[in-house]
Order: C-alpha cells, then structure tokens, then sequence
C-alpha cells in the first residue's frame, strides 16, 4: 500500500505542483487560498525553486507571463477577485501561447463576496474571461487527492498545447483534509526551443500577441481556434457512476459533485436509479458524453455552486427537449445532500405520474 | 590643399551588432530610435547580446523587440518590471532590461515600477520620458507639464483638475533597493553621451548583481508636441529640463566603485 498522507486541498496543490516540477511560483494573499502561498514560501525556496510574494495579482499574473516566456515550469494560485484581476495578464498568456498553471480557488462574489466556497467564476474560466477570442483548459477536481493529480496534469496540458490552464476549484475542496498518495516527481522536463533563454547560437526568439495589420492577426487566431478544437478532440475527461441503469442523471462537478455523490447513494437506498456525471474538464466539456446519455435518459439535474452557470453547458449538449433541472446554493453557502436529494425525489414523482 | 581623408575601407561608424537590421517606425525627430542606438552600442560594449532581453511595453515602443537582435518579449501595459522579474528570478544569467514611457511606468505601471524597485530587482528600466501619450494622439501623460497641452488637457493641464506632474527619479530614489536612478537628456551631442554613459552605467549594475538600475531618459516627441524637430530640442531645454533635472538621483557605493573603474580603464 503507498503512503497516505492526510493533508488540505491547498496544499495538496502545492505539492502537486513541486512534484510536476513547477520552478516559479508567484502569488498575492487572498482567502480561501493562502495556505497555499505560505505552503510554497516555505517549500519554493527548500527546493531552490523561485517564490515571489508579489504587490497584487496582477504582477503575479505578469510574473508568470516572464516566467513562461522563459521556458519554465510557473504557476500562481488567487481566489475570485484575483482572479478577476488576472484577466489582462491571461488574455495576453492566450495570445502569446504561453503554459502556464492558474489555481482559482473560488469564493462567493459578486463583488468581495466572502471566504465561503463557490463555483461563480465558471463562465469566467471556461469562456474566456479576459479580452479577445481564447479559451482555457479547465480542470475540476473533487478530492484532495485529484488536486494534486490534476495540478500535475495541468501543468503537462500546458505544456503539451502551450495554452494557461486552470485548476479551477473552491474553498471547500481547499481547506477540507483528506488522505492523499504522494505521486511520483516528473523528472524529466520538455524542451521550449521558443523560450526566452538568450539568442546564443540561434536565432533571437520573440514572444508576442501582437500584429498591427488585422489580416496578418486573423491567421494567429485561426490557429488558436485550431488548437482548442483539437484539445476538445483529445482531452475530455469525466468520470460516470451508476450510468447503466440510471433514468436519472446528476451532471456535478468540483465540491457540489461531493454533495451530489451522497445524494446518489442516498436516492439509490430509496431504490431510485440515479447516475452521477462528473465533468474533470470544463473546458474541454464533455458534451458528447452528455448528448449519447440524453439518447437514453430524459432526466437531468444539475447541482452546482452558483445561480446556474453549468447549467447552460448541460443544456447545450442533452437539448431542449429533455428536462434539466437546477439544485444550486451560491454566495458562498454549501449544497447540502438533502437539497439534491429533494429535487430527486420531486423529479422522480413526476416522471411516475407522465 | 589636400583634404586628409580616412582610406575608405576603414570603419570610422557602424550600426550596432545588437541593432536589427529593421526600420524604426518612429515620427521625424522622435527621440527614441537615438535611445535605441545607446542601448544597442552599450550591448555591444559590454558584449552581452547572447543574454540580453528586451522587455518592451506597451505605447510608441511596443514593438521594441524588432529592432533588437536578440531575445524580447511584449509585456502589458505598465507590467514591464513584473515580466523582466520573473525572467531575471528564473534565469539569472539572463540580463533583462525594459523599455517604457511615462504613461506606462508613471501611469499604469507605478505599482510595477515601484515594488520592483522595493525588491531591490536586478534588472534595469529605461524609462523615455515626453511628457505626453504618443502612441494615442497626444493625451496627457503623468509627467505632462502644468500649463502644457495635450488633447486631453486642451485649456493647457490645470492642477485642480488634472493634478501635478511626478518626477519619477526623485520619488523612486527615496527607496532602498535601487542601485542606481539618474535622469539624462538627448536634447544635443553632449547629453547624449551623457545618456550613454548613465545606460552603460546602469546595465554595468545588473552584470555586478548590484540590484535595480533606472535610467530616466527626456526625449522628444515633436509630433505631438506640435513643434518642429529641431525646435522640439529647444523646447525640451527651456521646459522640461527645470522640471526635470538632469543628474544622479541614488548610486549607491558599489556602483561609485563600478564609475571609478571605468573612469581608470
């Protein structure tokens, strides 16, 4: 059996992100997040790796833009109105085809909102957020241990597509503790022959976003919009539970997929075949995964930690046809199990009477 | 009489190595393709073209990167030190330098400029100071003069309104980090070498790990100034010079010793 270590979300990250061989960190105090920033304080430095408290987010976003345009391994982690204020330094990251991490870890909002845990930034961090025509990969994980797996994975989609990624998750999942394996450290690194290293044996390198003639810009674009479609093509992950027999699904992620795993169980000890699917990528969606489901089953319901955001992706791929309902806390408040559980058990009533 | 004339296969003036070979897209008697050449002459100098970054920002040098020939990179606007931070943090041997004007540093970019500076960065800022926006048609910048025009202060700038200009040397010299602040001119040939030596100076820092270096450089902008080339010049002498003076704002001992140096070599 490999060690479990019980350890926060947080910090799980930042582990993950030391094991995935994250060489600069930069970030700005905000809650939920900070263990995370005290946690690389300490640990950046004992691995001679680069740590930078910065004057604001923005800096921390522009940092990492340095960084990455160096050819390494960076990443910064915010919660909600930093993340707001990120938007300019990822915009530019998009354009310029820079890899770089971004921990979100949500809180309520709008506006300063609270310390409580949210998922309000979903349409912020899968459609863009920023100026201009981009998307970012976005990872959800549901567990400790998944945060730290996924920081690792979203360091090498970064890398892979030269694109920022997201580990978009929330202050439940940051400061719950759970028992976590320790992976393996990535050891070997991928070359950036684009990176700026210096122009010594080789022509200089230049790492913009800009072109001042529209028609000489589109084409960049156009590639852009190719490599997206090709992270749709390739990356989707999700993961289903009592898919087969379900006549009833939960489409959930991050902390509301927790709440809704219990609410599974309990609706199944009440003999009602509920299914859970649990988006891991948001961007890439899994919108195929959805619409084959909708082939065979008419009942969704979408729990999420926000006055329906992910509900509009849901619907987008099962159609208008079928009957998608909402279970939502937002502003920072839990989604109890009950409350799922509730809607469930309506749900159902009705579908016995049609 | 006979005219003692240099045989002519001998090179009396070239265009630096560390310059592209790219047209400078700037207006008739702009003063930054002359801050270009100093940078690109000191790079050679100090043979540092294989590790030097240009950290361009955003206005009338966006596109700094294209006139250097070596590595560079756009930065948003006023995030330039941020950007150079992260690349001199991750790769120390790397020698970054940014080049921005007054709405980008003293505007935009003041939180940037100045934690850099707190942080005591080993990076060095040129810092092109018009007294104007160019690059957006003449508005009024952060170091826009009382009085003066611009078409965002169209009665002239009125401090009840508009508020007064910053003297940027002066305020980031009262921090402990930076090495070496000094404002300079290129209004005529002397100050121009004057410039040079500051630049060199400046980047001579960074190579000793002496900590931020930041060279305020007045320049003109006659296009928006709405003055001729040439007058701009005096125009730079009779108002900006009293409200900027030239001279060394913070060199601290290491870099008195790095000036001594040179002055013996």
């Amino acid at each position: 059996m490999p060690k479990k270590i019980l350890m926060a979300g947080n910090i799980a990250i930042a582990e993950g992100a030391i094991l995935a061989g994250c060489q600069a960190y930069f970030g700005y105090p905000i809650t939920p997040q900070n263990e995370l920033l005290e946690h690389m304080a300490k640990r950046m430095p004992e691995e001679g790796r680069v740590f930078v408290q910065t004057e604001s987010e923005l800096a921390a976003i522009s940092m990492l833009y340095g960084a990455a345009a160096a050819g390494c391994r960076a990443m910064t982690s915010t919660s909600s109105p930093g993340f707001s204020l990120q938007q300019e330094g990822i915009s530019y990251m998009a354009g310029a085809e820079l890899p770089a991490v971004l921990v979100n870890v949500m809180r309520g909002g709008p506006g300063l909102g609270n310390i409580g845990g949210a998922q309000g930034d979903y349409f912020q961090a899968t459609k863009g957020g920023g100026h201009g025509d981009y998307r970012l990969i976005n990872l959800a994980p549901a567990s400790a241990q998944e945060m730290m797996d996924l920081t690792m994975l979203a360091f090498e989609l970064a890398d892979k597509y030269r694109n920022p990624v997201v580990l978009l998750t929330d202050g439940f999942l940051g400061q719950a503790m759970e028992p976590v394996i320790i992976r393996q450290p990535v050891t070997e690194l991928p070359d950036k022959p684009w990176a700026i290293t210096g122009a010594a044996g080789r022509p200089k390198n230049v790492i913009n976003s800009f072109e001042m003639e529209p028609a000489n810009f589109q084409p960049r674009v156009s590639l852009l919009l190719q490599k997206f479609e090709r992270i749709k093509q390739n990356e989707v992950r999700y993961q289903g539970i009592h898919l087969d027999d379900a006549s009833l699904v939960i489409v959930a992620y991050g902390s509301a997929s927790r709440s809704a795993l219990t609410a599974l169980k309990m609706a199944r000890q009440k003999g009602l075949r509920v299914g859970l699917l649990r988006p891991i990528t948001l961007f890439p969606f899994p919108y195929q995964i959805l619409a084959d489901l909708a082939q065979k089953v008419s009942d969704f319901l979408v729990a999420e930690l926000s006055s329906g955001q992910f509900i509009e992706d849901v619907k987008l791929a099962v159609g208008l046809d079928k009957r998608v309902e909402l279970a939502s806390q937002y502003g920072g408040v839990p989604l109890a199990p009950e409350t799922i559980l509730e809607t469930i058990e309506r749900m159902s009533k009705v579908t016995i009477g049609r | 009489m006979t005219l003692d004339t240099p045989e002519l296969d001998t090179v009396l003036y070239h265009k630096p190595e560390a310059l592209e070979d790219y047209p400078f897209h700037f207006c008739p008697g702009c003063g930054h393709g002359i801050v270009f050449r100093l940078i690109a002459e000191v790079i050679d100098e100090l043979k540092i073209k294989e590790r030097a970054v240009c950290v361009a920002s955003i206005g009338c040098t966006v596109t700094s990167y294209h006139y250097f020939n070596f590595d560079g990179l756009e930065s948003a606007h006023g995030r330039a030190p941020a950007v150079a931070t992260a690349i001199k943090r991750c790769r120390p041997n790397l020698v970054p330098f940014t080049y921005q004007g007054d709405g980008d540093l003293a505007a935009i970019g003041t939180a940037e400029i100045v934690h850099a500076c707190a942080r005591g960065e080993n990076i060095t800022t040129i810092f092109a100071n018009n007294a104007i926006y160019g690059m957006t048609g003449g508005q009024m910048a952060p170091t826009t003069l009382l009085g003066m025009y611009s078409t965002s202060t169209p009665g002239g700038r009125q401090p009840s309104r508009a508020g007064y200009p910053i003297r940027v040397c002066e305020m980031l010299s009262t921090l402990d980090g930076p090495a070496y602040v000094a404002r300079v001119s290129v209004h005529n040939p002397a100050a121009v070498r004057k410039a040079k030596q500051a630049i060199k100076l400046a980047f001579r820092a960074q190579l000793a790990n002496l900590g931020m270096s930041l060279v305020e450089v007045l320049s003109p902008c006659p296009t928006n100034w709405r003055v001729e080339p040439v007058k701009a010049m005096d125009w730079l002498v009779e108002h900006l010079l009293p409200q900027y003076p030239l001279g060394e704002y913070k060199v601290i001992p290491a870099v008195a010793d790095l000036k001594k140096e040179s002055r013996r070599a």
